[in-house]
């Protein structure tokens, strides 16, 4: 049921019972108040629950307020019992108004207000009745106007309606149609209900079932739900006495003539008490809510223990093993239980001795599977992988890679040096634009292949360079124009460990919009430390090499302990036919001046460009500390180097254990020898001389010879001065300058020199020195025709390749593996136990030549090969595992196969002793043949006879001589002897 | 010459054996053809091997009993052959040439 609806019903219902009381005329309850109160009283629980009328709604007082539309549909509903409501009603269809006399009303018994009455306004009469009165009265009969309606009406009776305003015109009306008498007999619905209603009687509409009653309320016994309690607190008890107060005042004063005057406010002291509003501390807090919370916990319990504490005490026991004497044992060997253990053990014994004489069944055949597949030349993938490419095209971009050096700690590190493509002549020409742009060191990082990690600026460009081995921010490069040059990157250390390249990092933590330009800029490095000029190479610095940590060697050249183990020295070479050693640490004199000095620098002007002063001290006052001047040993210029190999080797300490004392050691060295600034170079007395150290060493020179020499100086048996000997041995066995002296990372003899359009393999002779114990020792053992085999040239000459080679490595995994780049941007590799004619494997690489290779142990599954081209890319080829692994027995292998080449050496000296040998006995059988048997004593007059032969041989040659240039006559008899 | 003496030299004939010992039960050494710290300390621990081992294999199965243990390791093989009152100790490196 929907609202309206609802709403309706309980219109009518209240309606309804209106009329109802009224009806019945009784008195109006009290609960009938008036509209306007429009709520009855919620104190009465009994009357609101009494039934389903609900005395007033607010919809019953909206009726109220309209009862035009009320009665409208009063007259729709057919009711009427109130009859001015009917006022405006209009006659029913097929009802005829008519006019009954008092004397038809009697005939008919309807009289007015009698029979029929405005209430029961219905009287029903038979058809035949008023037929007959019709043929009674004829013309007076009332009906006589509508005879004719009557006659045809078929139903057998007829309903007449009292209209008792005369509404109709007429006293009455009649019904001609059995429907409209059945609609003002029955009307719908309403009219049922007013019977109901009025005589209690149900009525037989059935079509609506909802009864409207008015039950009036009946008093319940009260049943107490709590109400009476809210009712309790809401009435006001008097709690406490009532206050008294009594106001007395003089009897006198009663009455008495009052005199009020002006007076100030402000001076009433006595007149007024003011009592101000004050918060009573007392009832401070008022506790209206309390709100308490209670858990369930389980018991606590506090307690403490402490262990004792025991005093540490040496303590200590000994024991010795218990043990039968001797005579104690020989009995109990004689006893002959033991003989029968003995026996019946041997049998088992002799068979697990036997299973493992026989076989070894505990042999990992797994470790050695696989052996077959490592062979170079089989199908696994043995090529150079391109792994990453590095060029800058601002800086590196048509310049030439120089040098190649991996970081010797920091993993994906790779610094290049890059060289303008410019021979001499053009150098000179072009000097202003070369010596506008700057010569840098680019240190790439594997994380960002776009930008350097950090450039290193040169006074001029670098030809070579290396990473100091004990502290890898330290680099020394060797100049273009001769000049050494030191950096210290520890500033920028931590930009080139960054995991991820150092730009994005800075990006991530800056605040937006405050970022430094700088920041994503390749910080540039500038040189801390630049050798003196007047004192540096005169040539370009070919090689540079840190003397390995545990070394140094004073101003005669002898190689003594280092006890910092700091690299602090460093050998250069340049053509300038000297190779140079450098110290970096100060000198005496120097370094007090510094110190000197310090003071005055803090307080003036700090470094200006932010170069960290770690070799302030050396700055363009840095000299060589020792000079090896390459001589020839025969007269015609001297050598002039280009690569240079010592037999030391960093992080072998070796040499150390060997060492001799040299003097008694200096505790106060021992404890400051230290770092580039501690220490003093030179001053050997305290420190220990390594007798071991090789200071012989292979120098490759720009006329393609191999030198082996004693960088120690020695006295000139000639000229008495103190200079570098003379080499050893030298041979010129390459047709170009040596591009590569570089030693075996395996065998520390063995060497690869690369130059012109072959390789050389050499292998270093053992130099007896009467002077030095040790070796003199090994001479003992040593092969001294096979040794000076060695001196005698390389174990190993390649044929010469149509293509120029540039430079070599050995692979610092594979002892017989080498790698050799050519001008054409291809590789060689080269392995020796697989092939030593022609290289196992040649890859291009690049389409410019290839100035430099540099392969590298990244990790153990991973090498790479730096690969730096003459077109300024760097380009890092991923090393196959094929060339990565060393074969199981390789080592001794290639150690194997030098040892034949030595032999073969041997042989070859051999031969050259034969046939110098075979050829001078052909020349002696060739003169006895002339005649001319040295062995055979001459007499005089042979002797006599030989020399006139011999003269006139020589007057002949002269003869034609002189006849060739046309000085004598054809026919000029020759003079006679 | 005694009968352990022949035994003895019949296993040192064999290829690659390097030492022979006796223990008794207690551990003690009596017999060795190795020099006397070598000695005190194969027998020593061995023994208390052995005696582990032997227990182990009777807490297994108490009818069975432990006849030979081989101790294979990286350089060489140490056998012991355990019985009631000694114990004899080889050791063999079969790889040695």
């Amino acid at each position: 049921m929907s609202d309206t609806e609802g709403k309706e019903v309980s219109d009518k219902e209240k309606e309804h019972s209106e009329e109802k009381e009224m009806d019945t005329a009784k008195s109006p309850k009290p609960r009938k108040t008036p509209p306007s109160s429009g709520k009855s009283s919620p104190k009465k629980p009994g009357s609101a629950k009494s039934g389903t009328m609900t005395p007033k709604s607010p919809a019953g007082s909206r009726g109220r307020a309209t009862p035009k539309s009320k009665g409208k549909r009063e007259e729709i509903k057919m009711e009427t019992p109130a009859p001015e409501e009917e006022e405006d009603a209009t006659l029913p269809d097929h009802c005829e108004p008519i006019f009954l006399s008092s004397k038809t009303q009697t005939i008919f018994s309807c009289v007015c207000d009698s029979d029929v009455t405005k209430e029961n306004r219905f009287k029903i009469i038979p058809k035949a009745a008023i037929l007959e009165d019709l043929h009674n009265r004829a013309g007076v009969c009332d009906f006589h106007p509508i005879k004719n309606k009557i006659i045809e009406y078929p139903g057998e009776e007829f309903l007449l309606v009292y209209d008792r305003d005369f509404k109709f015109g007429q006293n009455f009306y009649i019904c001609f149609s059995e429907e409209t008498k059945e609609k003002l007999l029955h009307p719908p619905k309403k009219e049922g209900e007013v019977v109901e209603g009025e005589g209690g009687v149900p009525g037989e509409e059935a079509e609506d079932t909802t009864v409207y009653k008015y039950v009036p309320p009946q008093s319940k016994e009260w049943v107490s739900h709590g109400s009476e309690k809210e009712i309790k607190e809401e009435s006001v008890v008097e709690m406490r006495r009532r206050l008294k107060v009594s106001v007395r005042r003089k009897r006198k004063l009663f009455g008495a003539p009052c005199k009020f005057t002006d007076r100030n406010v402000g001076d009433a002291k006595d007149g007024y008490v003011e009592c101000t509003s004050y918060k009573d501390k007392t009832f401070d807090l008022q506790k209206i809510e309390l709100d308490k919370g209670i858990q369930a916990i389980p018991w606590f319990m506090d307690s403490g223990t402490q262990t004792e504490w025991k005093y540490p005490r040496n303590a200590n026991t000994q024991y010795y093993p218990r043990e039968f004497s001797q005579h104690e044992q020989q009995e109990i060997l004689k006893k002959k239980q033991t003989g029968t253990f003995m026996d019946g053990v041997c049998p088992r014994f002799q068979l697990a001795l036997q299973q493992n004489e026989i076989m070894d069944v505990f042999f990992n055949d797994w470790l050695n599977l696989g052996e077959a597949d490592n062979t170079f030349g089989s199908k696994a993938d043995n090529h150079l992988k391109e792994y990453q490419s590095f060029a800058d095209l601002q800086f590196s971009k048509e310049k030439k890679i120089t040098d190649i050096q991996w970081h010797p700690t920091i993993k994906g590190i790779v610094a290049v040096s890059v060289a303008e493509k410019l021979t001499f002549d053009e150098r000179i020409d072009n000097a202003s634009k070369v010596i506008m742009t700057p010569s840098l060191i680019l240190i790439w990082s594997f994380t960002d292949p776009i930008n350097p990690q950090l450039f290193l600026e040169a006074p001029d460009d670098i030809h070579s360079f290396q990473f100091c081995p004990s502290n890898p921010n330290i680099i020394a490069g060797g100049c273009q124009n001769g000049q050494l040059v030191l950096w210290d990157i520890s500033a920028h250390a931590d930009r080139l460990k960054q995991p991820r390249g150092g730009n994005r990092n800075k990006r991530a933590t800056v605040l937006p919009g405050f970022e430094d330009p700088n920041a994503l800029k390749t910080p540039i490095v500038r040189y801390c430390a630049v050798s003196s000029i007047e004192n540096s190479h005169h040539a370009p610095i070919t090689d540079i090499m840190w003397l390995p940590d545990h070394v140094e060697i004073n101003r005669m050249g002898v190689p003594q302990e280092n006890k910092g183990f700091e690299s602090c020295q460093i050998f250069t070479c340049a053509t300038d036919n000297c190779i140079l050693v450098w110290d970096t640490r100060p000198t005496k004199g120097p370094q007090q001046q510094q110190q000197g000095a310090k003071p005055k620098d803090k307080d003036g002007t700090k470094n200006p460009i932010g170069v960290p002063d770690t070799f302030k001290h050396l700055d363009l006052t840095w000299k060589p500390m020792l000079k090896v001047h390459l001589h020839k040993s025969e007269p015609g210029g001297d050598h002039a180097p280009t690569k240079f190999s010592i037999a030391e080797k960093q992080g072998d300490r070796g040499a150390l254990s060997k060492a001799t004392d040299g003097g008694v050691p200096d505790k106060e060295a021992s404890v400051t020898g230290g770092y580039f600034q501690s220490g003093k170079p030179g001053s050997g007395r305290e420190k220990r001389t390594l007798q071991t150290v090789k200071t012989h060493f292979f120098v490759g020179t720009e006329d393609g010879e191999v030198v082996y020499v004693d960088w120690m100086p020695q006295k000139d048996q000639d000229t008495g001065k103190i200079q570098t000997p003379k080499p050893d041995f030298y041979h010129t066995m390459h047709d170009g300058p040596i591009m590569t002296v570089q030693r075996s990372p395996f065998f520390m003899d063995i060497l690869l020199v690369v130059g012109g359009w072959n390789f050389t393999i050499w292998k270093e002779a053992v130099v007896i020195d009467k002077n030095n114990p040790s070796s003199a020792e090994s001479l003992k053992t040593l092969n001294v025709a096979e040794n000076d085999a060695l001196k005698s040239g390389p174990i190993l000459q390649s044929a010469p390749n149509p293509i120029r080679m540039t430079s070599g490595f050995w692979s610092p995994s594979r002892p017989g593996v080498f790698y050799i780049s050519k001008v054409d941007g291809s590789v060689d590799v080269w392995d020796l136990l697989d092939k030593t004619h022609e290289p196992s494997i040649t890859q291009s690489v690049s389409p410019s030549a290839i100035t430099k290779i540099y392969p590298h142990a990244v990790s153990h599954k991973q090498h790479l090969l730096a690969v730096g081209d003459s077109s300024g890319t760097l380009h890092i080829l991923e090393i196959p595992w094929s060339l990565r692994l060393p074969a199981p027995n390789e080592v001794t292998g290639v150690a194997n196969y030098f040892e034949r080449e030595v032999k073969r050496r041997g042989f070859v000296v051999q031969r050259w002793d034969f046939r110098e040998h075979e050829k001078r006995e052909l020349e002696a059988e060739a003169k006895k043949k002339a005649g001319i048997a040295p062995n055979v004593l001459l007499t005089d007059e042979e002797i006599e006879y030989r020399l006139k032969l011999e003269y006139q041989a020589y007057m002949e040659a002269e003869g034609n001589f002189l006849r060739e240039l046309g000085i004598t006559k054809e026919e000029e008899p020759l003079p006679q002897t | 010459m005694s009968e352990v003496e022949e035994t003895i030299k019949r296993i040192q004939s064999h290829k690659g054996v390097s030492g022979i010992i006796i223990v008794n039960a207690d551990g003690i050494p009596i017999r060795t053809t190795l020099d006397n710290s070598t000695t005190v300390q194969y027998s020593g621990l061995i023994h208390q091997l052995a005696a582990k081992a032997k227990s182990t294999v009777r807490d297994l199965d108490p009818q069975n009993d432990l006849t030979f243990l081989r101790i294979r390791s990286k350089k060489h093989e140490i056998m012991v052959a355990p019985d009631k009152e000694y114990l004899l100790i080889v050791i063999q490196s079969p790889n040695e040439v």
